[in-house]
């Protein structure tokens, strides 16, 4: 047995088996014949369809806002053209031509109060405050007749305004609900937590569209004859009702996570139970499930692109306005879809990207091991 | 002198650019039992994990029990089949029962019959002291219990080496006598043991040998008297004093 | 002895709990009773007329698809089946697809070979974040518009044609024989689940692993082979004949079809690749290194060790997307598809019967997420992992 001291070995670099450019090829495109093969075929059908579609979408396409010229490519190429020459259509639906920096003014305060919400530095009573105040500017400015403003009706809006006003008063207005569905479910009263179970199954259970069809079918038989109720309205309660119940599941999710020992520190202490949950329970909960709350919302979003078959101009009703009455450019919906898609795909990448970030580093959502 | 069952020569291994195993030379003599202790990060667990081939080497030869480790899938196999582990985390399976998690390698590798396997597997777990909890889930058990029935479940598949990876680690304190008590017990048998721990007491009393691996690399190894009395390294004396005060 | 005493005062949390409950309660029939009252009312004033009588009446349109005959004058209850049928169809055969592809990319996502990784990686990033509706109206437009008119239809494999008027693929006749063909692979089935058995059996006792995949198959279709040789061995397939005009005969599906099916799977595909991934990935390593240090073959590992435990973390999300796709079905109205929703949607307009008509709607659907939701709970019950 060998007890004598041995002399240290000084740490070497590895041999270019296991690091380095060539070894990352080796591991991760050349492993074995079946990746071999994989990589092979893969670079086969990118080398086949890649220049295609760069040809398509690039070399050939046509950008200005020219009908014959984009006539001419016979669809060999993207006529871009058609969304210099409609944008403001698609972009911002039936709103007055000569208006429409006001519904450009009024998203892009949304999307900086949205933008706010998400830094963490921010969050305090304030934050609400200023939701609040957004919230009325946004509408004094789509809606008018204040400040000299000409007045829009609601059928009038559309596009990116009315997707965001949508998703985001939906959401804001869910929240509440979410809450006390929540708390109702795990309530200890039977009528009450029964309440709660049939309302959260019963809409889980049915397609949006078919609670928007009650929306915007039902709810006026619902009002007494001789009210009538905004579309807009209408179809915002329905979503709103829709991302409740989800968003009351996730919350319950978070209230359960929270260990009995919360609620008992809290009665001990003599706290009510409103007392407790408003300054206990929720809190702890709420932080817990961020990334959950983040997911409804980005559902929500892509959700509200529903609304074009209740008729009303979001944006995915907005381009069937745009396209859909025009001879001349009827051909060139593909390039109206992907332009749309493009805007969808980037607010719910975003917000994805953003969620799993809150994931990670605020270390929720996962137990500490 | 018994041969070697295991021998390393010259043995490396990198994680990425860290040189992790530096030429590491050992030889592991049949029914020999070694302890393994070291600062975290000096390698000691990658070590025993490539006798099993749960880790890959870059450099150097590794045989054990005759068989040359490469990445052959059939000489991995091979020693798989007479080499057993025991994990920190105890890894038992949750979906199967107690018995079943013994059962499960002697039938499906070592092609034993469903009732000689039962069979083994209720003197493993008899021999462990745990037969009652045979029918139980692991996840019913205390962490005590469950890396008992680890160290039984390894050895229903009667491996000539047994490697323990800080098998008490994990264990609330009460616990751990229990443990080390079956692991004493086995050491009386004449299996060659590998034991990377922290617990000294059982080096003393066990070990026929105890070596000390800080970066990569075998400091000392010696004689439990020997290298608790006398440690000839600095490294060797700084880790002790560490692990010893209390 | 003492029952114990009922302090019927104010401030008891029993009668408080009481209390509140008959107040919410109160109020949701007072909600309840406002919201019927405005209705009938307004019904009266509008002339609609309240029953489910009408499903009774002629239904007065056309369906452009379906699975069994069906015209105007048939009733609007009629209607409505053909309008389930077909939602179940795009559900079905968009479930099949879905659970292949997503799995598929989801497997691939934890490939080795970097590119699979980072296609499959993009396939999910990318189709997650449109909207379904817009993904629908992009397959339809593009089913429309791109693939040429039936005078030019594609034949891309024997028997298959593709045109605007949608996929005309060949099926059999159906004979005598196919009954006796489908009698014959009840039998085989039968069959290799007693040599399952047996075989089980056989390993247990002996401990030398009899191969029971392969067999198994070999001799379900064996028995199906043989059901078919003696009924005859029908082979007669109506192949779609194309003629100067039009492609005639042997099955065919609409493009509202395919693009229903085509895009919720799409869609679809991307959420079951992510169960799929988080599931194979929620099993510990230490599993796969345990099974491994056993001795375990990589095979057998997968099946014994892994596979269990991620199926049980995968199911019940994998259930919820299918519940998901289903619902999502109803989308189908935006492209002209006459599932349920759509039928729905045309009698409502036809008839103005909205509540009756989105009474169904709602039923129906409620039916099918509560039974699934059902066999969730009794598979969750079934299989969970027993703890302390």
């Amino acid at each position: 047995m060998d007890t004598a001291l041995h002399a240290p070995v000084i740490a070497r670099p590895p041999p270019d088996r296991t690091a380095g450019p060539l070894a990352w090829l080796r591991a991760n495109l050349f492993a074995d014949w079946k990746n071999t093969l994989a990589t092979l075929v893969v670079v086969a059908i990118i080398a086949r369809l890649l220049p295609d579609i760069v040809d398509w979408a690039l070399v050939r396409a046509v950008a200005r806002p020219d009908n014959a010229a984009c006539r001419a490519l016979e669809h060999t190429g993207a006529c871009w053209g058609v969304i210099a020459e409609k944008y403001r259509l698609i972009l911002f639906g039936r709103y007055p031509y000569d208006e429409q920096w006001r519904p450009l003014l009024a998203t892009l305060l949304m999307v900086a109060m949205l933008v706010a919400s998400c830094t963490r530095v921010l969050w305090s009573r304030w934050l609400v405050v200023a939701w609040i105040a957004v919230l009325a500017v946004f509408f004094a400015l789509m809606r008018g007749g204040v400040a000299g403003l000409a007045a829009v009706e609601t059928a009038r809006w559309g596009g990116v305004p009315l997707t965001m006003l949508l998703s985001t008063l939906s959401i804001a207005a869910a929240f509440p609900i979410a809450i006390l569905v929540a708390l109702g479910r795990r309530s200890h009263l039977p009528a009450i937590r029964t309440l709660c179970i049939v309302y959260v199954e019963l809409i889980r259970g049915v397609p949006l569209i078919s609670v928007l069809f009650m929306a915007s079918f039902m709810f006026p038989l619902f009002m007494p004859p001789g009210i009538t109720v905004d579309v807009l309205v209408r179809v915002l309660v329905g979503i709103t009702l829709f991302a409740a119940a989800y968003l009351a599941e996730v919350v319950r999710g978070g209230l359960q996570a929270i260990p009995k020992g919360q609620h008992e520190a809290a009665a001990a202490m003599g706290l009510s139970y409103w007392q407790t949950q408003r300054k206990i329970i929720l809190p702890q909960a709420l932080r817990m499930v961020v990334p959950s709350i983040m997911n409804s919302f980005i559902s929500t979003f892509k959700d509200t692109s529903l609304v074009t078959i209740v008729s009303l101009y979001d944006l995915t009703g907005s381009l069937a306005l745009a396209l859909g009455g025009d001879a001349d450019w009827r051909q060139f919906y593909l390039e109206g879809y992907l332009f749309i898609a493009a805007i969808y795909w980037t607010f719910c990448f975003a917000m994805s990207r953003y969620s799993q970030w809150v994931e990670r580093h605020l270390n929720i959502g996962h137990s500490r091991r | 002198m018994s041969e070697s069952i295991i021998s390393f020569e010259k043995v490396s291994k990198w994680y990425g650019d860290f040189h992790v195993l530096r030429d590491v030379d050992l030889s592991v003599a049949k029914g020999e039992r070694i302890v393994i202790c070291g600062p975290s990060g000096s390698g000691k667990s990658t070590l025993i994990r490539c006798i099993n081939a749960l880790e890959e080497y870059q450099e150097g030869r590794l045989i054990v029990d005759g068989i040359l480790l490469t990445d052959d899938v059939k000489a991995i196999e091979a020693v798989r089949k007479d080499v057993g582990m025991v994990f920190q985390q105890f890894n038992l399976f949750p979906h199967l029962t107690v018995l079943e998690n013994l059962t499960l390698a002697p039938m499906w590798v070592g092609r034993v019959p469903k009732k000689e396997a039962e069979e083994r597997a209720m003197a493993q777990l008899t021999r462990v002291r745990i037969a009652e909890q045979a029918g139980k889930y692991p996840l019913q058990l205390s962490g005590g219990q469950q890396q008992r029935v680890a160290i039984a479940r390894s050895l229903c598949m009667t491996p000539k080496i047994m490697l323990f990876d800080e098998p008490t680690s994990a264990l609330d304190p009460e616990m751990i006598k229990e443990v080390l008590d079956v692991m004493i017990e086995l050491a009386g048998m004449g299996i060659t043991m590998l034991c990377v721990t922290h617990e000294m007491g059982f080096a003393r009393s066990v070990a026929d040998r105890v070596i000390f691996m800080d970066q990569g690399q075998i400091v000392e190894q010696n004689t439990p008297a020997e290298f608790f009395a006398h440690p000839k390294s600095e490294r060797t004396r700084d880790f002790l004093s560490k692990i010893l005060s209390h | 002895m003492h029952s114990k005493k009922r302090d019927w005062s104010w401030r008891s949390r029993a009668t408080r709990g009481l209390i509140y409950q008959a107040v919410a309660v109160a109020a949701i029939c007072a909600a309840v009773w406002f919201l019927a009252h405005n209705t009938l009312e307004n019904m009266r004033v509008r002339g609609i007329q309240s029953g489910f009588g009408f499903f009774l009446q002629p239904a007065g349109f056309d369906i452009g698809e379906s699975a069994f005959a069906f015209d105007s004058a048939d009733p609007y209850w009629k209607a409505f089946l053909v309008g389930l049928s077909n939602t179940l169809r795009a559900a079905v055969v968009g479930i099949v697809l879905t659970t292949i592809l997503g799995t598929l990319i989801g497997i691939g996502r934890l490939s080795r070979n970097f590119l699979v990784r980072s296609l499959c990686t993009g396939y999910v990033e990318l189709f997650r974040n449109i909207p379904v509706l817009l993904q629908l109206l992009m397959w339809y437009f593009v089913l429309n518009e791109w693939l040429p008119p039936v005078s030019e239809a594609l034949h891309p494999l024997p028997g298959i044609f593709l045109s605007k008027s949608g996929m005309s693929f060949p099926v059999p006749e159906w004979e005598q024989g196919h009954l006796v063909t489908l009698s014959g692979l009840a039998l085989g089935i039968a069959a290799a689940w007693l040599y399952r058995r047996r075989a089980r059996a056989g390993f247990e006792r002996t401990g030398v692993a009899r191969p029971m995949v392969w067999p198994a198959l070999a001799i379900a279709t064996a028995g199906a082979l043989l059901g078919w040789l003696a009924g005859g061995a029908p082979t007669a397939l109506e192949f779609p004949i194309r003629n100067d005009l039009n492609v005639s005969g042997g099955g065919a599906v609409t493009p509202e079809f395919l693009a229903v099916t085509i895009g919720l799977t799409v869609y679809t595909a991307s959420f079951v690749a992510e169960i799929v991934r988080s599931g194979i990935q929620s099993v510990p390593w230490g599993q796969t290194e345990a099974a491994g240090a056993l001795g375990l073959s990589r095979g057998h590992a997968l099946k014994l060790v892994l596979l269990p435990q991620a199926l049980r973390v995968i199911i019940p999300p994998l259930t919820n997307q299918y519940l998901n796709l289903t619902k999502n079905s109803s989308l189908a109205v935006a492209v002209g598809y006459p599932d349920l929703v759509s039928i729905s949607n045309t009698t409502l307009n036809q008839t103005g019967r909205a509540v009756e008509c989105i009474a169904v709607i709602m039923a129906v659907y409620l039916t099918l997420s509560l039974v699934t939701a059902g066999l969730m709970n009794w598979y969750n019950a079934r299989s969970a992992i027993r703890e302390r």
